[in-house]
């Protein structure tokens, strides 16, 4: 996507010399690196003050906020994982993207694709429905959202599954907030799949199910990269939905019981827990992030130029 | 090669074979999707509206009709015009600040430095452009505790009082989340802050697409860095720019994990940094006021609906084609 910007160096720069480079350009080339640093260390630095804190023991931290710990005290971690919870919260997270982001593609796929290839009546209105979605702000589905989660809890059998506090449920709306932009991206992105594989498909006697599983999913990888990274982020770090469905202590999620520890630590005064637990929650995605720079900002930005 | 024209966008005709079991395929694969976003997501906007129209508070069964009482209710309410007038200025400072930033920092990235052979982007701009975009990864509520900490008091660890203080300024370390003048301003930087790095890709990308010769064109004709930025670079990208100026202006309604984390329930200090994300939450699972909490939905949701259309309406302009 990136191309670079790098030249070769020209070996015989006289007949280059533009006249809009002149005396100043220099200076201005200087500001220019000095504006984008600066930017940059402010990106950096808070992140670098939260994973060196959390290192830190309590009085190091209040006493030389800029200093390095004496030594690393990694117990820090180990008392954010066990004492402050942190490590029920991760695990958490963790089984609600693992059920969320799958399910999320595959009926993302299953609908966006039926949408994309199959004439039938309703077929706009149905895209219509998941599309609106995206302009819907998630507030006002907020109250009758509780609700209808409270409710599926008390019907038999099921009910012991889902409901409020059920990480199950809580995936399940993951899903279900997820559609309208999976479905709009990758409805896009089944339209400029060639036709002509799938008509071949079809002559060798696949059925429609097999058309689906077996060859338009495959040839669609590359959207649903996209589309799952930007997923596996979103689910990763929603807040409000789980602020709203998960109340009991032992079921919130990760970036839910970060927040409402940071509102009791400031009254127990463990700050380095706090950090290391912040650290915990940051540094698994800055490293998928780094591993996958390229994808994840592809996919990310594609949410927005599609 | 004109059945493919005809095929893109729209389904081709299936054969005989194919039609047999056709729309028991499409229903089996609308079933799920279908029934499970109706359930969460439509069913949720439709009750929305109808329990705005309600004096329910959760606790009884039964709910009253009251029609548009929860409306005048809410426009009479005066912590309700606080959260109104902060959104607005959400609304316009922090898409404002965030595209400034995102452009002047993606064109010096990319068409930036002016040297030997022509226009090109600083050294090191691929670094730039990961680090820029790191905010963007991370959970806004893990943002929000991260700077819960960099404003709080010295004695409480903050960093940057920490900082004023060791370069002097202990005049102004002040404390800042916990004066009403101060706290909601601190949220909206912090905002700026985790956005502008996602748009600096983005403007980067559209910039990345515009032929370099362009550059060497407007060199050759003098053109300094401000003209050619605004003749040629902004031009180019303005498609980009109007498209993420509507998501911005979406994803700063919704303060929500900023405000609740760095401010608190009620909206901060003399409840000065509310925003309406913040007080129906607070109506609804604080208070129980089910009713009013979803009109202020509502209200929600008309606002973001002009906005989108507003925000399209005004800045489309001229598309500039490239041939």
């Amino acid at each position: 996507m990136t191309t670079t910007v790098e030249r070769p160096v020209d070996t015989d720069p006289a007949p280059r010399r533009r006249t809009g480079a002149g005396a100043g350009t220099g200076a201005l080339n200087l500001l220019n690196g000095g504006f984008l640093l600066f930017w940059g260390l402010l990106t950096v630095l808070p992140l670098l003050w939260a994973v060196v804190s959390s290192f830190k023991t309590n009085t190091e931290f209040l006493s030389d906020p800029w200093g390095l710990p004496a030594v690393a005290r990694f117990e820090n971690f180990a008392r954010a994982w066990t004492v402050a919870n942190i490590g029920q919260y991760f695990v958490n997270s963790v089984i609600v993207v693992a059920i969320s982001v799958p399910l999320t593609m595959l009926f993302g796929a299953m609908a966006a694709y039926v949408l994309s290839r199959y004439t039938f009546p309703g077929n706009r209105a149905i895209y219509f429905l998941f599309v609106g979605g995206m302009i819907f702000p998630v507030f006002l589905a907020l109250v009758p959202l509780f609700f209808v989660v409270r409710n599926l809890g008390t019907i038999p059998v099921i009910g012991e599954f889902l409901g409020l506090n059920s990480l199950i449920s809580l995936a399940l709306v993951y899903v279900a907030f997820s559609m309208p932009f999976t479905v709009f991206f990758l409805t896009a992105f089944f339209r400029t799949q060639p036709t002509s594989i799938a008509e071949a498909a079809i002559v060798d006697g696949c059925s429609h199910f097999g058309l689906f599983f077996r060859v338009m999913l495959p040839m669609a990888k590359p959207g649903l990269i996209s589309i799952g990274l930007f997923n596996v982020l979103g689910h990763w770090n929603q807040y409000v939905l789980p602020v709203v469905l998960m109340n009991e202590p032992d079921k919130k999620v990760l970036a839910q019981g970060l927040a409402s520890l940071a509102i009791s630590q400031g009254y127990r005064g463990d700050w380095t827990a706090l950090f290391a637990g912040l650290v915990i929650a940051l540094l698994p995605v800055l490293i998928v992030y780094i591993l996958f720079q390229k994808q994840v900002q592809a996919g990310l930005t594609a949410g927005v130029l599609k | 090669m004109a059945r493919k024209q005809t095929v893109r966008g729209r389904v081709s005709k299936p054969g005989p074979a194919l039609q047999h079991g056709k729309y028991l395929f499409i229903v089996a694969f609308l079933l799920l999707p279908v029934g499970i976003y109706g359930l969460f997501v439509v069913s949720p906007y439709v009750q929305a509206i109808f329990i705005s129209m309600t004096d329910w508070t959760g606790l009884t069964a039964s709910q009253k009709w009251v029609g548009f009482d929860n409306y005048v209710k809410l426009f009479a309410d005066e912590q309700f015009l606080v959260a109104l007038k902060n959104n607005a200025i959400l609304l316009v400072v922090v898409p404002a600040v965030t595209v400034l930033l995102g452009l002047f920092f993606a064109s010096m990235l990319n068409v930036g430095r002016r040297g030997k052979s022509g226009v090109e982007g600083v050294r090191g701009s691929s670094v730039y452009k990961i680090v820029y975009f790191f905010p963007q990864v991370l959970s806004v509520a893990i943002v929000g505790v991260l700077f819960k900490y960099v404003f709080a008091p010295t004695e409480a660890g903050g960093i940057l009082n920490g900082f004023l203080r060791a370069i002097g300024l202990d005049s102004i370390a002040l404390p800042w989340l916990g004066d009403p003048n101060f706290a909601f301003w601190c949220v909206v930087l912090v905002m700026i802050w985790s956005f502008v790095g996602f748009y600096v890709v983005l403007f980067s990308a559209a910039m990345q697409s515009i032929p370099k010769d362009i550059y060497e064109a407007a060199l050759l004709d003098g053109a300094n860095r401000f003209t050619t930025f605004r003749h040629v670079t902004l031009p180019l990208v303005w498609d980009t720019v109007q498209v993420g100026w509507v998501y911005l202006a979406i994803q700063a309604m919704d303060a929500f994990a900023f405000v609740h984390i760095m401010l608190g329930i009620s909206g901060g200090p003399s409840r000065a940094g509310d925003v309406l994300g913040v007080a129906l939450y607070r109506s609804a699972f604080n208070d129980y006021r089910f009713g009013y909490a979803s009109a202020l939905g509502v209200v929600l949701l008309v606002l973001t609906l002009i906005v989108a259309v507003l925000f399209l309406r005004v800045a489309r302009r001229e598309r500039v084609e490239l041939s």
